[in-house]
């Protein structure tokens, strides 16, 4: 009785370690990356941390399936290597032979990926599942784009800037207008050799076509 | 005895009854306007991109001998002969030959189209301005698509940066017969770009005058601001190196000289009519000469001085994606040999990789890791709108802080293009005025607000979905050879027409000094002779190359590389009437003034009476 009672311990983790196969139809592979997390507080990937990894995986399960049934031991770890990264899967809890298929694992960890993320510091970067793509956040839209507010204001300054240009040099102009006529009024029409100076101010001189030469007033070429 | 000094030039009327010709109000507005008007985006995004590529400090030799001999030259002409014949450039070589009055047309027209183009950049610049009050800033992240699964496709395959610009500013179509519609974003930016430029420009120099106070000496506060913080980047020792490591061979090209030339030509905006404006404004008794050396070697300085800044910001932005591309690697071979996390560093990655190569080779092979090569980031520099808004952007990305540097250099690109546009626009404005083609009841504000309307409603091209195709052409084709073309006229005609010696006699009266034996040999011969090498060199180096233009096409096979297309024949019929209808107009007008002149002796030969006296028409006429 107590040689088969030993004989059926033995064999139990050997039939996980068959169950726990890489590249296994079932099976996630999991690569954390403590260190470029963490930096200087980086923890030990150790013995007690898997443990960890298993119990929020068989929360996840839970939380997924409603069934308060699934356990550490439903979850199996193997192929652990040094990047820290390994592989695993999750038994059944009714029938250990059996594994839960793997729609239903990455959807119970899509569920959960926030709690297990933070249970070790990590982020979907650096607590990656092989094959269960990060949820993308989408990109805040506030309700109006903010470059239309920084055009708005800048069109608001240039146009009051256009405004109290123009209206200024329409009163300067006016009031230029107003004194020029008052000192129009004062000016005597002068007149000289029997013609208004007025009319002689506009030209500059009058070309004498009997004393000028012809391109006194164009360069040589 | 200069006073008295009988000139044969009409020089014109004082003491209108209308206004005076307006004046700056002190020296420092007028040279501030010029030193803006100068400096312009050219020097920020075409210079360090020509000492890049050009063997770094080498290339300053070709540039410093180019200022000597041909931009500090042209720039003294053209600042005196506008100072002492007060006109505008159509005024000006209307006075010095009515036969040389197109060179003036070809200038008003160039400025003109030059300031559509030139006012859309600055469009897209407020359009990146308003977009860098955001946290984060928009070109940081791929938007998500429709389905919220993963990123869109055309983002994912280029960048974010190159997506924000190409497709959510620019929205650009895949070839330039493919009009799209006009941008509203585009079209309110347009607007605002404009409605800017019209509340410094409504009433002439009196407002320009006060507005560059501002607008030409802001950007070097930033500059400087960007030069203590680029200085503090890691990285920006490697870019300055880049940049400066001189290497000497590359002065055996040809290619460089006439880039240095071309360069210090465009850079001090000769031939716009611009300067003719300003200095047209100046008393007559005013020291051209010194204004002249100090414009150009101020612009120089400049160009030089924002080169440091922006190396140093490219040298951090190629050392950061060296180690992204780094890290990326890093990351594949701790995946894929299970080692542990962060036992491969930047530092003994190479150490590693020699191991695994030796071990593994054949995984590493798999791998297909990237190639990181810094020099092969440093070399991805770009010139024009690529540096402002795809190369800069990126690197403003990294640094932190990100809106108050994209902020920064928004508002300094924009003032650095505000005070540029001042001077096309005087270009306009001044001629226009002098020739009195504005009745005497439009007030100024009007006229300009006139001008920018016409500019904004032709400018309206450029947003449409091709815009960016011929804002490239209008650069390429319009903003080069007839400046070049109308240089080489102006500087022939006042030395072999107006005459070098009432020219150098002018100078002499206008500053105390006669030119010396340096302006002399200059303009009589260096100069023109450089000018016409230049001009020559363009148009072969022009020949040669494709009509090609560089077209962004998500469907193309390699995309996000662009795909290089051959222009249209109807395209390039424009391309070839953009480049000649300034030019056009100087053997037109000097032909329609030949056949006057000719109908003018025929007419007074026929009937001369030598007793008709003109002075004694009585009044009732």
């Amino acid at each position: 009785m107590l040689s088969r009672v030993l004989l059926s311990l033995s064999l139990v983790p050997a039939l996980a370690l068959a169950v726990c196969q890489p590249d296994g139809q079932d099976a996630y592979k999991v690569r954390l990356s403590i260190k470029t997390a963490l930096g200087a507080n980086a923890y030990e990937w150790n013995e007690s941390e898997q443990f960890l990894f298993r119990a929020t995986l068989a929360f996840a399960m839970r939380k997924y399936t409603g069934q308060e049934t699934f356990n550490v031991s439903s979850v199996i770890v193997c192929n652990e290597t040094q990047r820290v990264s390994f592989w695993f899967v999750v038994t059944n809890p009714n029938d250990t032979a059996t594994l839960i298929p793997k729609n239903a694992v990455e959807e119970a960890i899509r569920l959960s990926r926030n709690r297990i993320n933070s249970a070790f510091l990590l982020s979907d970067k650096t607590l990656q599942f092989l094959g269960i793509p990060p949820t993308l956040a989408p990109p805040s839209q506030p309700s109006l784009p903010v470059w239309l507010i920084v055009f708005g204001v800048v069109m608001g300054i240039v146009t009051t800037g256009i405004l109290a240009l123009i209206i200024s040099g329409f009163i300067q102009r006016k009031k230029k207008d107003i004194e020029d006529e008052d000192e129009e009024e004062k000016q005597e029409r002068i007149m000289e050799n029997g013609i208004l100076c007025e009319t002689l101010e506009g030209k500059e001189g009058v070309n004498n076509g009997a004393y000028s030469h012809d391109e006194d007033r164009l360069t040589q070429l | 005895m200069a006073e008295e000094k009988n000139t044969e030039v009409s020089v014109p009327e004082l003491g209108k009854t209308a206004e005076e010709r307006p004046k700056w109000d002190n020296k420092v507005q007028y040279l501030l306007t010029c030193i803006g008007f100068a400096v312009g985006l050219g020097n920020v995004w075409r210079f360090p991109y020509l000492c890049q590529t050009y063997g770094g400090g080498a290339f300053l030799i070709p540039y410093i001998i180019a200022l000597i001999f041909e931009g500090i030259p042209l720039l003294h002409m053209e600042l005196a002969i506008g100072q002492r014949l007060r006109q505008g450039s159509i005024g000006v070589w209307n006075s010095i030959s009515p036969f040389l009055g197109g060179v003036g047309i070809g200038s008003l027209i160039v400025s003109f189209l030059v300031g559509l183009f030139y006012n859309t950049i600055l469009a897209w610049v407020l359009w990146y301005f308003f977009h860098s009050f955001q946290d984060p800033l928009p070109w940081r992240d791929c938007p998500l698509n429709q389905n919220k699964t993963g990123y869109i496709e055309e983002c994912a395959k280029s960048t974010p940066v190159n997506y924000f610009w190409y497709r959510e500013t620019l929205n650009v179509t895949p070839n330039i017969t493919d009009n799209g519609d006009l941008q509203w974003w585009m079209v309110i930016c347009l607007a605002s770009a404009w409605g800017i430029v019209y509340i410094c420009f409504i009433r002439g120099i009196e407002t320009i005058g006060k507005a560059v106070y501002v607008t030409a000496t802001f950007p070097y506060l930033v500059l400087t601001i960007f030069l203590i913080r680029a200085l503090t980047l890691p990285g920006a020792t490697e870019g300055l190196v880049y940049l400066f490591t001189p290497k000497v061979q590359v002065l055996k090209d040809p290619k460089v000289w006439l880039d240095a030339a071309t360069q210090i030509f465009f850079s001090l905006s000769l031939a716009f009519g611009g300067l003719i404006a300003f200095s047209s404004y100046n008393p007559q008794k005013n020291n051209c000469e010194r204004d002249a050396v100090i414009v150009g070697v101020i612009n120089s300085a400049t160009s030089i001085y924002a080169s440091i800044p922006i190396f140093a910001i490219l040298g951090f932005k190629a050392t950061s994606n060296y180690n992204d591309c780094l890290d990326g690697n890093i990351l594949s071979i701790t995946n894929a040999f299970n080692i542990g996390d962060q036992n491969v560093t930047r530092e003994n990655y190479d150490s590693w990789l020699k191991h695994l190569n030796t071990t593994h080779s054949q995984e590493l092979e798999d791998l297909h890791l990237k190639h990181c090569n810094l020099q092969e980031f440093l070399d991805q520099s770009a010139s024009g709108t690529g540096l402002a808004f795809i190369v800069f952007t990126e690197a403003v990305i990294k640094m932190p802080g990100s809106q108050v540097w994209a902020v920064l250099f928004f508002v300094m690109l924009f003032s650095l293009g505000l005070s540029s546009m001042f001077g096309n626009l005087e270009g306009i404005l001044t001629p226009l005025l002098d020739l009195h083609v504005v009745p005497k009841w439009l007030p100024k504000e009007a006229f300009t607000g006139l001008i920018c309307l016409i500019s904004f409603l032709f400018a309206l091209i450029f947003t449409m979905g091709s815009g960016n195709y011929w804002l490239e052409i209008f650069n390429n084709y319009v903003g080069s050879l007839p400046l070049l073309i109308i240089a080489f006229f102006e500087i022939i005609s006042v030395v072999y027409i107006y005459g070098i010696g009432r020219f150098s006699d002018d100078i002499e009266w206008m500053t105390g000094r006669r030119p010396n034996l340096y302006w002399q040999a200059t303009w009589r011969v260096i100069s023109p002779g450089m000018l016409l090498v230049v001009f020559l060199a363009y148009i072969v180096v022009q020949v040669q190359q494709p009509a090609t233009y560089a077209a962004w096409n998500p469907n193309y096979i390699n995309f996000p590389m662009t795909e290089a297309l051959d222009y249209p024949g109807w395209v390039f019929a424009i391309c070839i009437l953009l480049s000649s209808v300034p030019c056009i107009f100087i053997p037109i007008v000097a032909l329609y003034r030949f056949i006057q002149w000719i109908m003018r002796r025929v007419h007074q030969s026929q009937n001369r009476n030598p007793c008709e006296n003109h002075a004694y028409e009585p009044e009732l006429q």
